[in-house]
């Protein structure tokens, strides 16, 4: 099929694999990618569940605004979409 | 640490930057200070570490330009830094910043703030579900990681921004399921002659629409998404028509997609300047609220400018030379020999700045999209408020935004109110049957930006804590 708009994944070159763990779950990310990036490449969406409704919650405005994407770091709160994945860091959700 | 310049900047952005590079041009001491870990703003947002190598496209040999010019000038580039407070002491402004959890402090003269814009998403049913995204986050994904956030992705939204992430998301390998917009062809065809004057921009937009069309991605132009489908993550969307006003009918049809990118325009960030005491007006074609800003950047607030977005949506083409003339107007305070030819600025300014708001007209919402937010919609995402939890307010009284903040916590959870304040606003408008520009924003309170509690309180050990003798029986 005729494309105007070429498809550039193969000319993509991305930094070397570094895993880190999310829940107890091996997560593969290249190095310098966020938290929120390497998760969404796993497929993994929903990263917390909300006060009251207890519904799930995952990114939403992606540029550390909105916190819903916010997740656990050495017993802080981060921006997991403004958090660098660092090898065998150890990440968990906010997921009741 | 304390830092002291002449001109400060909030933001790094086309405005803030421009701003910044021609103030130091003219001899101030100048810093940038801008939340990212590189210079580009949203809209040339720059690669992460992570790519090593990768095409160029249009945003990012601008946003390269952008960063050797600032590399190339005088300006102290702070990145990584998130100012949280603003306060004036003796004629000086004064700013507090978070940098990699650690506090900062900077003492300017002048201050210049360039926050840029931030996106209005219409609360619809299903819209907190994991894999719905704002377009401008969709955005910020595409530029930085070159990443997209799914399989099946239906693309919605006004404006042209709905074209531009479809677009990216086929040069990423993605697939769009469909692009869903309330605009029609012939709002688009009104628009076409204020397009002509940044014709390259125009023919790119006509290269994106073709190549959707090619590819048979669905558009279906004058649809809304009216509810997103799923338990725990997106399965499909409910899509209808709309008439004139943008209300949906009853028609629907159902689109299978794993995640949404969706935003209904930009509108104007003004927390930086309320924060600084500037008033705001209502100006519905600028997307909004916008701080009262001269067209030189000045206010009236000594040594207090605003540039680009931040005064209203005209666009990144606006903000590129808006930020120049506006550091231009900021230098004249420090220095009395600022040489600099302005009338061809400002000629180049007007004309972008056409192209710009005929984009922001395109992007709009009209009225009867606030149907989108039916009674059980969450509305206020930080807090789980729905609509008629709002609405629960207003029965009992309260008529401002500020008043339903106090009454239900709507805009006190950990976003501020970035994504529900507009929402609410447009409600209490309706309920009350009186227009926007009559329901007062909210009043903003610091941290602009959630700020770690030990930075408020400083490091300190337990034992240093003074205990007062108890009092003798």
């Amino acid at each position: 099929m005729m494309r105007l708009i070429p498809n550039h994944t193969s000319q993509i070159k991305r930094a070397k694999e570094i895993s880190f763990r999310f829940d107890g779950q091996t997560i593969k990310a290249h190095q310098g990618e966020t938290i929120l990036v390497a998760l969404m490449g796993n497929g993994i969406k929903h990263l917390r569940d909300a006060p009251v409704d207890v519904k799930p919650r995952g990114a939403f405005c992606c540029i550390g605004l909105c916190q819903e994407c916010v997740v656990k770091v050495d017993g802080q709160l981060v921006e997991s979409c403004r958090k660098i994945a660092t090898d065998g860091l150890v990440v968990q959700s906010l997921r009741q | 640490m304390i830092k002291t310049c002449d001109v400060a900047i909030i933001g790094a952005g086309p405005a803030g930057a421009n701003a910044g590079i021609m103030a130091a041009s003219q001899g101030c001491r100048t810093i940038i200070i801008d939340e990212q870990a590189k210079a580009g703003g949203q809209i040339w947002r720059a690669k992460s570490a992570a790519i090593k190598s990768a095409p160029n496209t249009p945003e990012t040999i601008d946003g390269d330009r952008l960063r050797a010019s600032i590399d190339a000038s005088n300006v102290t580039h702070i990145a990584n830094a998130r100012v949280w407070q603003i306060e004036r002491e003796l004629e000086k402004w004064v700013l507090r910043l978070i940098i990699n959890g650690r506090s900062e402090k900077i003492v300017s003269k002048v201050l210049i703030l360039a926050t840029g814009a931030r996106e209005y998403v219409q609360p619809t049913p299903g819209w907190t579900l994991p894999g719905v995204i704002g377009l401008a986050g969709a955005t910020a994904l595409i530029k930085q990681d070159l990443v997209i956030p799914g399989k099946k992705i239906v693309v919605s939204g006004t404006g042209p921004l709905i074209f531009y992430v479809a677009s990216e998301i086929r040069r990423l390998g993605g697939e769009v399921s469909a692009i869903v917009t309330p605009n029609s062809p012939v709002d688009w065809m009104y628009a076409i002659p204020s397009m002509f004057s940044r014709p390259e921009l125009l023919w790119r937009g006509f290269v994106w629409v073709a190549d959707l069309l090619l590819s048979g991605t669905p558009i279906f132009w004058r649809n809304v998404i009216k509810q997103i489908d799923g338990e725990t993550k997106v399965q499909s969307v409910t899509v209808s028509k709309v008439n004139n006003d943008w209300s949906p009918l009853d028609q629907k049809r159902l689109i299978e997609a794993d995640s949404v990118c969706i935003g209904y325009g930009l509108q104007a960030a003004t927390e930086t300047s309320q924060l600084s005491g500037i008033d705001l007006k209502h100006q519905p074609e600028l997307g909004g609220w916008v701080p009262e800003v001269w067209e030189n950047g000045e206010t009236a607030i000594d040594g207090l400018f605003v540039c680009g977005d931040g005064t209203g949506i005209r666009g990144a083409a606006a903000a590129e030379i808006h930020g120049k003339l506006v550091g231009l107007s900021a230098a004249e305070i420090i220095t009395s020999n600022v040489n600099f030819p302005r009338s061809a600025l400002l000629t180049s300014f007007r004309r972008a700045s056409r192209f710009g708001m005929a984009m922001t007209a395109l992007s709009i919402p009209r009225k009867g999209l606030q149907k989108l937010t039916t009674d059980k919609t969450i509305m206020c995402r930080c807090e789980s408020l729905r609509r008629c939890d709002i609405e629960h307010q207003m029965e009992a009284g309260a008529a401002t935004i500020n008043a339903i903040k106090s009454g239900s916590r709507a805009g006190m959870g950990p976003c501020g109110g970035k994504y529900c304040q507009t929402a609410i606003a447009k409600l209490i408008a309706e309920k009350e049957h009186r227009t926007e520009a009559e329901i007062i924003p909210p009043t903003p309170r610091p941290p602009l930006r959630p700020v770690p509690a030990s930075e408020l309180s400083g490091e300190f050990e337990y034992t240093d804590l003074p205990i007062p003798k108890p009092a003798p029986l």
